[in-house]
């Protein structure tokens, strides 16, 4: 039986995913990224293979998030898709005539209008990152709570405190000053989930029209207190997919499995003991000073970015 | 001697530095806008100014170190407040310690005798009437073919076989075009550009259509945007601006000086759900995204500066506007970000989004439009 491998590198997790020709997930993982991409795939694809000792016939892959140019040219992708597709087209597999997917991850939120099994509108947020999971990462961190224990504190509240949501040096400062007048660390959190709704609804879901069914997912997902904020203001259930964290990398794997790929460019699972490497020179070709990234497979350079004007630019226009 | 600079918005650099030095002046030519322009900017600007404001003053300062003694920028008349952003900048210039003088050309209808005043200053050679005319043909003639050039870039980018090849070919022009010496040369030229931009290997198809909308110097100036129209191109887009240098110069300076409004359509069709002017460009974005819509474009792309009212303004009318025409749209808020992967992202999406529509609407025609007016 074939399989198609989905990578999506987002700013704080790198998830791998493989799914079988009927798209039904095989195998997933989970690993922060750290700030080192590169590192974060390689292990990801060494804890992938961990169970089958890396003996699928993977017939295609795609690769997806804010790294996905990156990841394309070290898995080998065959499809390189931004996250908002990728994670529109999880979900519909999962809830076909879904018509709203709220997604929040590590460093960003989304929201994907869809009708009729089609995307018709979208919003990335693009101010900042209050509202998102390294943000109620840091505040659980704070208060010394574990991070997965964070949501069910918020359900035990019985009444919020109102925190201020709009941004998240408000926010943070209205949660210290609250909890030194000697609010209940409980109320407190979902003071927090609310105001973080709030922010969702009324800044990147402005304008939307939101209708049900709704798809909320992202890492953020987990929280139970962010679902239950959401229903509350909504009005309206919202499903949670099962495999909510890692639905971008599912989608790059369906989007791959639909590509009609004749031959994969895939490296193989062994990809963990290559060595790659990255380093950038500054071009002064021109006022602009671009730093161009090289990427190389054991010393050899295999992709090139950053620059403005393509001159560094390796040909290779089936990935990017 | 004058010493004069001036903004840096798109390629009207080209002519205004013909028009200055035959006016006798010397000109200190502005540099396209860089990451040190912009430190400059956001250093001396107070921090809630917008965008534009931040890499026009840190352009200023680039000038004035290389010289420049006389600053000439266009003003305006507000309610947006960069109808007041030149005083300002003179004002933080000056506590910095530079000495120039500002010049600044207010729009005629309302400031005729003004502009007249000021455009006195930068005149310091004796010229004859048939001079001024020469001057203003070659000049106006330079100002249009750009245009054309850069909106052939738009048409043939998309179907370009090689990537990339469209901007050689418009970057080539441009440098054509700056080097033209008298009228003559600009014709000869004009049948040059047409050449390069056909001998374009070309796809035949029917193109995503997209039209871009928004306050004015995010349009113009692709450093400012991160080089959207090139980045939509090359996903195979083609691109129209709902503004260019010469209809906005026509608009702002000839027929206001007769009291006609300028872009009348825009106006005209904005006018059921923005009556009101609320400054910069705001009415107009709405009004052209209603022109883009008929015309049969796909969707519309909203550039907006963080935090420009005028454009939040025309952003929180743009959902009704679009949905009443059948197009989608996507704003952009701009600052001085200049990774491109989150912009990239964000017109991937939207371009799929687009596809996805017209395969569910209509069938892709054959034979493009715009491939036809290539052809």
């Amino acid at each position: 039986m074939g399989y198609y491998l989905g990578v999506d590198v987002g700013s704080v997790s790198t998830n791998l995913v493989l799914i079988d020709e009927d798209g039904v997930l095989e195998e997933a993982t989970y690993i922060r990224t750290q700030g080192n991409p590169i590192k974060a795939v390689q292990e990801g694809m060494k804890k992938l293979s961990f169970r089958n000792k890396g003996k699928w016939d993977v017939k295609g892959v795609g690769a997806t998030g804010s790294g996905r140019q990156l990841a394309g040219v070290i898995v080998g992708a065959d499809v390189v898709k931004n996250e908002i597709t990728a994670h529109a087209v999880a979900a519909l597999r999962e809830v076909p005539n879904v018509q709203t997917v709220l997604e929040i991850g590590g460093q960003d939120s989304k929201i994907i209008i869809l009708r009729d099994g089609v995307v018709t509108d979208f919003a990335m947020n693009t101010v900042c990152a209050a509202g998102t999971g390294s943000f109620l990462d840091q505040q659980a961190n704070r208060l010394n709570i574990p991070i997965e224990k964070f949501g069910n504190y918020a359900l035990k509240s019985k009444s919020p405190v109102r925190i201020a949501g709009r941004c998240a040096v408000f926010a943070e400062s209205d949660m210290v000053h609250k909890q030194q007048l000697g609010y209940k660390a409980e109320d407190i959190i979902r003071g927090l989930c609310e105001a973080l709704v709030r922010n969702y609804l009324n800044n990147i879901a402005k304008g939307k029209e939101i209708c049900s069914r709704i798809v909320f997912q992202g890492g953020v997902a987990a929280n139970a207190g962010m679902k239950a904020a959401f229903e509350e203001s909504l009005k309206e259930e919202v499903y949670i997919p099962k495999h909510y964290d890692v639905m971008g990398a599912i989608g790059a794997a369906l989007l791959a499995k639909d590509a009609e790929i004749s031959k994969t460019r895939f490296k193989g699972f062994g990809l963990s003991d290559i060595k790659f490497t990255a380093d950038s020179f500054e071009c002064n070709g021109c006022p602009n000073h671009c730093e161009v990234v090289n990427i190389k497979m054991e010393g050899k350079v295999i992709a090139r970015w950053g620059d403005r004007c393509n001159k560094w630019k390796i040909a290779d226009d089936k990935i990017a | 001697m004058r010493r004069v600079s001036f903004p840096y918005m798109g390629t009207s650099y080209i002519p205004f530095e013909k028009l200055i030095t035959a006016f006798g002046n010397e000109v200190v030519v502005p540099q396209r806008p860089t990451e040190e322009t912009i430190s400059y900017g956001t250093k001396y600007a107070p921090e809630f100014a917008c965008y534009p404001f931040k890499i026009v003053l840190g352009t200023y300062i680039q000038a004035l170190k290389a010289g420049a003694n006389t600053l000439v920028s266009s003003g305006g008349v507000g309610p947006c407040r960069a109808g007041l952003y030149t005083t300002l900048q003179e004002k933080i210039l000056k506590d910095l310690g530079y000495e120039f003088e500002m010049i600044v050309l207010e729009p005629p209808g309302r400031h005729l005798k003004d502009l007249m005043h000021n455009i006195k200053k930068l005149i310091n050679t004796r010229l004859t009437l048939r001079d001024y005319l020469n001057i203003g043909r070659f000049t106006w003639k330079q100002l249009v073919l750009l245009d054309k050039v850069e909106r052939l870039s738009h048409k043939t980018r998309p179907l370009e076989v090689k990537k990339g090849e469209s901007t050689q070919v418009y970057k080539k022009c441009v440098e054509l075009i700056a080097g033209a010496e008298e009228y003559k040369d600009l014709t000869d030229i004009e049948r040059e550009t047409q050449q390069l931009y056909d001998a374009i290997e070309k796809r035949d198809y029917d193109p995503i259509k997209i039209g871009i909308v928004g306050e004015i110097y995010v349009l113009m100036e692709p450093s400012s945007n991160l080089e959207i129209e090139e980045i939509l191109g090359e996903l195979g887009v083609y691109v129209e601006r709902s503004m260019f240098l010469s209809g906005y110069t026509i608009s702002n300076a000839v027929m206001d000086l007769f009291h006609m409004a300028g872009e009348r359509d825009a106006k005209k069709m904005a006018a059921p759900y923005f009556k009101e002017m609320c400054g910069g460009h705001g009415r107009e974005s709405i009004g052209n995204s209603i022109i883009f819509a008929k015309r049969g474009f796909d969707g519309i792309i909203q550039l907006s500066p963080f935090t420009c009212i005028p454009e939040i303004v025309a952003k929180s009318i743009l959902p009704k506007v679009c949905k009443e025409h059948g197009v989608r749209f996507l704003t952009i808020s701009l600052d001085e970000q200049t990774g491109k992967e989150g912009l990239r992202t964000r017109l991937e999406a939207f371009v799929d989004l687009l596809m996805a529509k017209r395969k569910k609407t209509k069938p892709v025609k054959v034979k493009s439009l715009v491939a036809k007016e290539m052809a």
